[in-house]
C-alpha cells in the first residue's frame, strides 16, 4: 500500500515539477519501502498490539470519514491559497489527515513510521508546488529515508528480544 | 579550505570512521583531542581573514556550495561553534568511564556537525531539515539492541518529525511576508505555523509528554547529551529568525508569548518533579524548566534579556553534564533509578549521589552553585515588571528544589549501621569531583561562563 502511495505522491508532485525532479520521490518512497519490507519479513510479525484507542473496524471507517470531509473542505480553501489543482490539493491533505490519524490511534513503532512517511508524503506534495530547489528536494529524500532506516531499525531491535 | 568544511564536514567524516574502530579508548581519545581543535580553533582562528602562522597563510573562507544553496560559517558563528565543540569536547570525555564511548560519541559527533550545519545552511529554513537528520541519527543511540523501544522514543520520533511541515512552510509564508509587509492575515497564519513549530522542536508545553518517558527509560548520560545538544541549537535557530525578521522581534505579542510558555513550562515542570519517584525522570523535568527559563530570559527583551539567555547556557551544559554523568554511575549498580531502588545508595556512592544532588541544586538557582547567578537575574528583572512572573519562576525552582531533599533522602536512607566506602572507580571520583568544583568556581566568578559572549564576535547582528 505504501509503495503506492508513493506513486501517488509522485503523479501529485509531477504535475509541478519535472519528470525528472519527481521521480526522485517515487524512487526514495519505494527505497523506504523496500527498506521497512525487508525489516518486516526479517521479523515476520504484525508488530505489537498496543493500540491507544479503539479498534474496531466501524471505528476506522467512522474517523477516516470525517477525515475526509475534513480535508474536502480544507482543500476548497487551498486551492486557491496555493493556486493547486482540486484532486492535488485534496490528495495532500487527505495524505497528512490520515497519517495523523494513523498516529494518533497507534504505538507500534511500525504503525508509527508508517504514520510519519505518510504526513510526511502529503506535505512534500503541498511544497512541491511552492519550493522547487533541489537541495531541499535532497532533505527530504535523506529524511524519508532515514525514517524508514530509524523504523527497520526499531522494528529489529525489538524482534532480537522475542 | 572553508569552515564548513572544517566544521562541518570533518567531524562527519570523523564520525563515520569512528563507527568503524572497535577499541573504545582510541575512539574516546579521538573525538575528544578533534572536539578540543575544533573548540580551540573557534576560539582563535577569524574566518573569511588571511592569518600568518609561520611561513604559511592561512584563510578560511566562509562559504561552500551545494546543490546551488549555501553552507556559510561566519566570525558570528564562532561564540557558538566553541561553545557546540566545547560541549561535546566535556561530554565526551566521561563517556570511557561509563563503557558508552562507542555508543554515544561516532553518533553523537555526527549530530554535533550536522547542527552546526543547521546553523550554517542558507536559507536558514532548511535547518529544520537538518536538525530532523540529527534526531534520526540518534534513534540508535536512545535504543538499546535487543530491546523494545520505550514509548519516550517513538513520541520523540513523532514530534521532532511532525514540526519539520510546519517549519519549512512558514519559510514560505514568511518569504511573502517580506515581499508585501502589510499582509496582516500571512503575518498571522505564518507565526501560528513558526510557533507550532517550535513547540514540537522545544517540547513546549503541552509537547513535553516524551522528555520525562525518556530520561525514565534511557542511558542518562545519552539522553542528558541529546537534552542539551538539540534544544540549544533549535533555540538559536529560533533566534536566527528573530534576528533576520524585524517585524517578529518588534511585535508586542511575543513578549506575552514567550513569558506565557516559559512560566508554563518552569512552573509546571518544577512542581512535576518534586512528585517523582523516578531519578530519570526529575532530570527530564529540570530540563524542561531550563527551556522554560530560557523562554523568560528571551522574553525580557533587550540586552539584559540576551545577556541572561546566554548566561545560562554554560552553568546549563556543567549541572546536566554532572547530573548525567552521576546518574549513569549509580545506574550501573541499581537494578533502575527508581527511589525504592536506589534506596541508601549514597553510603556506598558518595561522590555519585553528592555530584547528583548539587547537580540538581545547580538547576533550582540555590546560591553559591552555578546556576545561581543565571536564574537570580531572571527572577531579579521579571520581578521588576511582574511579580506573579517572578513568583511563578520560584515556585518552579522550588519544586526542583524540593525534588533535591527527596533525592537527597531516598539515597541517604540506608539500614542503619551501613558503612560509609566509596565504591566509584578513581576516574569517576575525579570527573565528578571536577564538576563539583566547576560549579562552585562558576557559582562564585560566574563572569568565566560570559567570557564566551564579550571575547568573541556577536552572533547576532540585529538583535539588542
Amino acid at each position: 500500500m505504501l509503495a503506492i502511495q508513493f506513486f501517488g505522491v509522485f503523479w501529485m508532485v509531477q504535475a509541478h515539477w519535472s519528470i525528472s525532479m519527481a521521480s526522485v520521490k517515487l524512487i526514495t518512497g519505494w527505497m523506504a519501502c523496500a527498506v521497512l519490507g525487508i525489516a518486516r519479513l526479517n521479523t515476520g510479525t504484525v508488530g505489537d498490539l498496543d493500540t491507544i484507542w479503539p479498534q474496531g473496524r466501524l471505528f476506522h471507517i467512522f474517523t477516516s470519514a470525517m477525515v475526509f470531509s475534513v480535508t474536502f473542505a480544507l482543500s476548497l480553501h487551498v486551492v486557491g491559497w496555493l493556486g493547486l489543482s482540486l484532486p492535488v490539493a485534496w490528495g495532500s491533505l487527505l495524505l497528512i489527515g490520515l497519517g495523523l490519524l494513523h498516529l494518533g490511534i497507534t504505538s507500534d513503532s511500525f504503525q508509527v513510521v508508517i504514520g510519519l512517511l505518510t504526513v510526511f508524503a502529503g506535505f512534500e506534495v503541498v511544497y512541491a508546488s511552492v519550493e522547487t530547489s533541489a537541495l531541499v528536494t535532497a532533505l527530504l529524500a535523506v529524511v524519508n529515508l532515514g525514517l524508514a532506516l530509524a523504523g527497520a531499525y526499531i522494528l529489529l531491535g525489538a524482534q532480537e528480544k522475542i | 579550505m572553508s569552515a564548513p568544511l572544517l566544521w562541518i564536514f570533518f567531524p562527519l567524516f570523523l564520525s563515520g570512521l569512528l563507527i568503524l574502530v572497535k577499541n573504545q579508548k582510541f575512539v574516546v581519545l579521538v573525538a575528544c583531542l578533534f572536539t578540543l581543535f575544533l573548540t580551540v580553533a573557534a576560539w582563535l582562528l577569524p574566518i573569511d581573514i588571511a592569518i600568518k602562522i609561520g611561513g604559511w597563510t592561512i584563510k578560511l573562507a566562509p562559504s561552500i556550495e551545494i546543490l546551488g544553496r549555501y553552507l556559510t560559517i561566519t566570525s558570528a558563528d564562532r561564540s557558538f561553534l566553541a561553545l557546540v565543540y566545547g560541549s561535546a569536547f566535556f561530554w565526551f570525555i566521561p563517556t570511557f568511564s561509563l563503557q558508552i564511548g562507542q555508543r554515544l560519541i561516532s553518533l553523537g559527533l555526527a549530530i554535533t556537525s550536522m547542527l552546526v550545519a543547521a546553523i550554517a545552511v542558507e536559507p536558514f529554513l532548511y535547518a529544520a531539515l537538518i536538525i530532523e537528520m540529527a534526531v534520526l541519527i540518534s534513534i540508535p543511540m536512545l535504543t538499546i539492541p535487543q530491546q523494545k523501544p520505550s514509548k519516550g522514543v517513538i513520541r520523540y520520533l513523532i514530534f521532532q518529525t511532525l514540526a519539520v511541515p510546519f517549519i519549512l512552510f512558514s519559510g514560505w509564508l514568511l518569504a511573502g511576508i517580506e515581499a508585501n509587509p502589510g499582509d496582516l492575515a500571512l503575518v498571522r497564519q505564518a507565526a501560528t505555523l513558526l510557533g507550532l513549530g517550535f513547540a514540537f522542536l522545544l517540547a513546549v508545553f503541552p509537547f513535553y509528554s516524551w522528555i520525562p518517558m525518556l530520561a525514565e527509560k534511557g542511558h542518562p548520560y545519552i539522553v542528558g547529551f541529546l537534552l542539551w545538544m538539540l534544544p540549544t541549537a533549535t533555540l538559536f535557530f529560533g533566534l536566527g529568525f528573530l534576528d533576520r525578521y524585524a517585524w517578529m522581534r518588534d511585535t508586542p505579542s511575543l513578549t506575552v508569548i514567550l513569558t506565557t510558555v516559559g512560566a508554563l513550562m518552569v512552573v509546571t515542570g518544577g512542581l512535576l518533579s518534586a512528585f517523582q519517584q523516578h531519578l530519570g525522570r526529575i532530570m527530564g523535568y529540570a530540563i524542561i524548566m531550563e527551556t522554560g527559563f530560557s523562554f523568560l530570559a528571551l522574553s525580557l527583551g533587550s540586552q539584559t534579556g540576551l545577556e541572561t539567555f546566554l548566561l545560562l547556557l554554560v552553568p546549563r551544559t556543567l549541572s546536566l553534564g554532572l547530573w548525567a554523568l552521576s546518574l549513569s554511575i549509580l545506574m550501573k549498580q541499581a537494578p533502575d533509578l527508581s527511589f525504592k531502588a536506589v534506596q541508601g545508595m549514597g553510603r556506598s556512592w558518595p561522590f555519585s549521589a553528592g555530584g547528583l544532588i548539587l547537580a540538581n541544586l545547580s538547576l533550582a538557582g540555590m546560591p553559591l552553585l552555578a546556576g545561581f547567578p543565571a536564574h537570580q537575574a531572571v527572577w531579579e528583572i521579571l520581578a521588576r515588571s511582574s511579580l506573579p512572573l517572578a513568583f511563578c519562576a520560584l515556585i518552579g525552582s522550588l519544586g526542583l528544589f524540593f525534588s533535591a531533599v527527596r533525592v537527597l533522602a531516598a539515597l541517604a536512607n540506608a539500614p542503619e549501621g551501613t558503612p560509609w566506602n566509596s565504591r566509584e572507580t578513581p576516574v569517576q571520583k575525579i570527573l565528578v569531583m571536577i564538576g563539583l568544583i566547576g560549579l562552585i568556581l562558576l557559582g562564585l566568578f560566574p563572569q568565566w561562563a560570559f567570557s564566551l559572549w564579550t571575547k568573541l564576535p556577536p552572533i547576532f547582528e540585529h538583535l539588542p
